[in-house]
């Protein structure tokens, strides 16, 4: 008896426009006091969304709070204990506030003074809307998907492989949710796409490891 | 697709464009009008040269009006503009009246479009009043402020913010020049045109031509800094740090200052330019017309180093232009500059003639690792920069408007 095929992967796109929140912290105890009030979309924009933004690439912060903390307050076992921070661990975006609130609660606690910045050197809150439209590209069969994914926007990318995280319960990308329905015989290229950290790349990047799992190990599983 | 946005395509990228056609459609037939003090001179009146012109090809029915107003008038917008970046101004109430009436004449012209259009773009201090005239306007009004605002003269800002205050929303370049206020305050930073005059490719003759034209050594490295002759880009500064960089190598110094008709200032600091610089023959101080786009290319494209040492920058266009043409620049760790100079990545940021003068003599000895850096600049300009992406995040910043303040918007 065949099984019935999923329905075709619609490609979708997205982009961002940033709001300032017009509050900022010039030290270590404003920065706690600041993050324990926004909304909590800005913690999304500095973390997750910042892939997305006019920035230059770092990978090598994963997150804004991070980056502050080694570039402007040059506290650099803050900036790490920042940096592991994982959004995805954390149930939603209130227990992640709570873990940041945490790290610099106890790092305050450990240092004899408030760490601060000069003028022009503090850290601002963002917040982002994203904007979501269909691309009217469609994939009815896997292989038809991995052509089209070296054509994906950076865009697309994030919205399936990263943004998708938050709207899945399993914090799976859309690709992976979609190749379920195509039973087993795509199960190496799924288990291919759980190991691609999206932390440590940029977009254009990731579609570059993601265009990889239909066609074998990802570059970092090779590498290891 | 029309021949300018495939024009765009072949530049910025196909997917690019597509981007804007889906983000537009909801916009289709809307009436978008902007409103800012100067057709000729100046990075405003450049971008919106282009996003206009595109805006209509994505077919948005958008328009381009400019205050008109007397010298009276633009002495007390230049008092402001300073103001906002920080200096100390008296605000005399004459003054302040030839603003109001500048403002409730021009709106007497511009009223019927102001009121009937969907979206007015209001750009800087000038024609902020003329919201306050247009009592049956319609549609949505955002503030556009490309001014480093990151530390106004308190004053100067509190006469302003009643008038930005009523607006539906305000812009700006970058997060830290956000105010208080209680509308949605957006960020998005400038662009270039990546086809205009200033930034299309140039033909090696056609830079030789220039180079010989202004006098240049054909041979010997080139130092520039594009700028209007303001004191917060520190000319005098750019003219010190080259002294200190003379003592080791044979540089020529290219001061090239463009004029805006809507800065009053600009005699007096080319004056005091020219004070500093002596009778020194390697020190070129040219006063550009505003029109002069191909040759301000053509001395990009011929520069070694290009500076921006400025103390106050709103966003610094002429660090992108530099930067897509694969230069490296030396720019004052200040405002939108830092967004672009990336130390050791795209150029290198400083806050002293000497710590330029060390930087230009650090790239003028690593030839390769400059052109390293300039080619990374450009890579990032094309990412984040160019036009394209500033009338992407406009059609987006529309969308918002007509959404509201829901974090996920989808557009159908």
């Amino acid at each position: 008896m065949s099984r019935d095929r999923p329905a075709p992967f619609e490609v979708m796109d997205c982009t961002l426009i940033t709001l300032a929140l017009g509050k900022s912290a010039q030290d270590l105890r404003e920065l706690r006091d600041r993050l324990s009030d926004v909304p909590a979309g800005s913690l999304d924009h500095h973390f997750q969304q910042a892939l997305l933004r006019h920035t230059f690439d770092d990978p090598e912060y994963r997150n804004d709070f991070a980056l502050w903390a080694r570039r402007q307050l040059h506290d650099f076992q803050l900036a790490e204990m920042l940096d592991v921070i994982d959004p995805l661990d954390y149930e939603n975006l209130e227990d992640l506030r709570q873990r940041l609130l945490d790290v610099i609660e106890d790092r305050l606690a450990d240092l004899d003074h408030v760490p601060s910045v000069a003028p022009g050197r503090e850290f601002h809150f963002l917040r982002s809307q994203i904007l979501i439209f269909g691309t009217g590209l469609s994939a009815a069969m896997p292989g038809d998907l991995a052509n089209l994914i070296p054509r994906l926007s950076t865009g697309s990318v994030f919205y399936h492989f990263v943004e998708a995280r938050r709207r899945h319960p399993a914090r799976l990308d859309d690709i992976s949710v979609w190749l379920e329905g195509w039973g087993e015989d795509h199960e190496p290229t799924r288990r291919r796409l759980g190991t691609i950290d999206f932390n440590l790349w940029t977009l254009t990047e990731m579609r570059d490891l993601i265009a990889a799992c239909f066609e074998g190990p990802p570059r970092q599983a090779r590498a290891g | 697709m029309s021949a300018v946005l495939d024009a765009y395509a072949a530049v910025a990228g196909e997917e690019v464009i597509e981007h804007l056609h889906k983000l537009a459609r909801p916009l289709e037939g809307r009436k978008v009008v902007h409103v800012n003090s100067t057709r000729r001179g100046g990075g405003v009146a450049e971008i919106l040269d282009r996003l206009v012109p595109l805006k209509r090809e994505l077919g948005l029915d958008a328009s381009w009006e400019v205050i008109e107003g007397d010298e009276e008038f633009f002495q007390v917008t230049k008092g402001f503009h300073n103001g906002l970046q920080g200096n100390a101004v008296d605000l005399r109430p004459r003054l302040l009246e030839s603003y109001l009436a500048t403002n409730r004449r021009n709106a007497e012209r511009l009223r019927g479009r102001l009121e009937e259009a969907d979206f007015v773009f209001i750009h800087d201090p000038q024609p902020a009043a003329l919201l306050g005239c247009c009592p049956k306007r319609g549609g949505k009004w955002i503030w556009r402020c490309h001014i480093d605002a990151s530390r106004p003269h308190r004053p100067v800002w509190k006469f302003l913010r009643d008038f930005v205050r009523p607006y539906d929303a305000s812009v700006f370049s970058l997060a830290a020049f956000a105010q208080t206020l209680a509308h949605p305050q957006y960020v998005v930073p400038p662009s270039i045109d990546p086809l205009s005059e200033k930034n299309i490719p140039l033909e090696d003759a056609e830079v030789e031509e220039v180079t010989e034209r202004f006098g240049l050594d054909p041979v010997r490295p080139v130092l520039l800094q594009v700028s209007r002759f303001d004191r917060f880009k520190d000319p005098v500064g750019v003219i010190r740090a080259y002294r200190m960089v003379r003592r080791h190598a044979p540089v020529q110094l290219v001061l090239a200052g463009g004029e805006a008709t809507d800065d009053p200032e600009g005699e007096a600091v080319l004056r005091e330019v020219r004070d500093e610089a002596g009778e020194d023959p390697d020190v070129h101080i040219l006063s550009m017309r505003p029109d002069a786009h191909r040759a301000i290319n053509a001395l990009q494209r011929r520069a070694d180093v290009v500076l921006q040492k400025s103390t106050r920058e709103g966003f610094g266009l002429t660090v992108t232009e530099a930067l897509w043409k694969a230069k490296p620049v030396i720019g004052g760790e200040t405002g939108g500059i830092k967004l672009q100079v990336i130390n050791g990545h795209t150029g290198y940021l400083v806050n002293t003639p000497e710590g330029a003068a060390f930087r230009i003599r650090y790239l003028l000895n690593r030839p390769e690792e400059s052109a390293r850096m300039g080619e990374k600049g450009r890579r990032f300009v094309r990412e984040n920069f160019l036009l394209t992406r500033h009338l992407r995040d406009y059609l987006a910043l529309m969308l918002s408007l007509k959404h509201g303040a829901q974090d996920r918007i989808e557009v159908t």
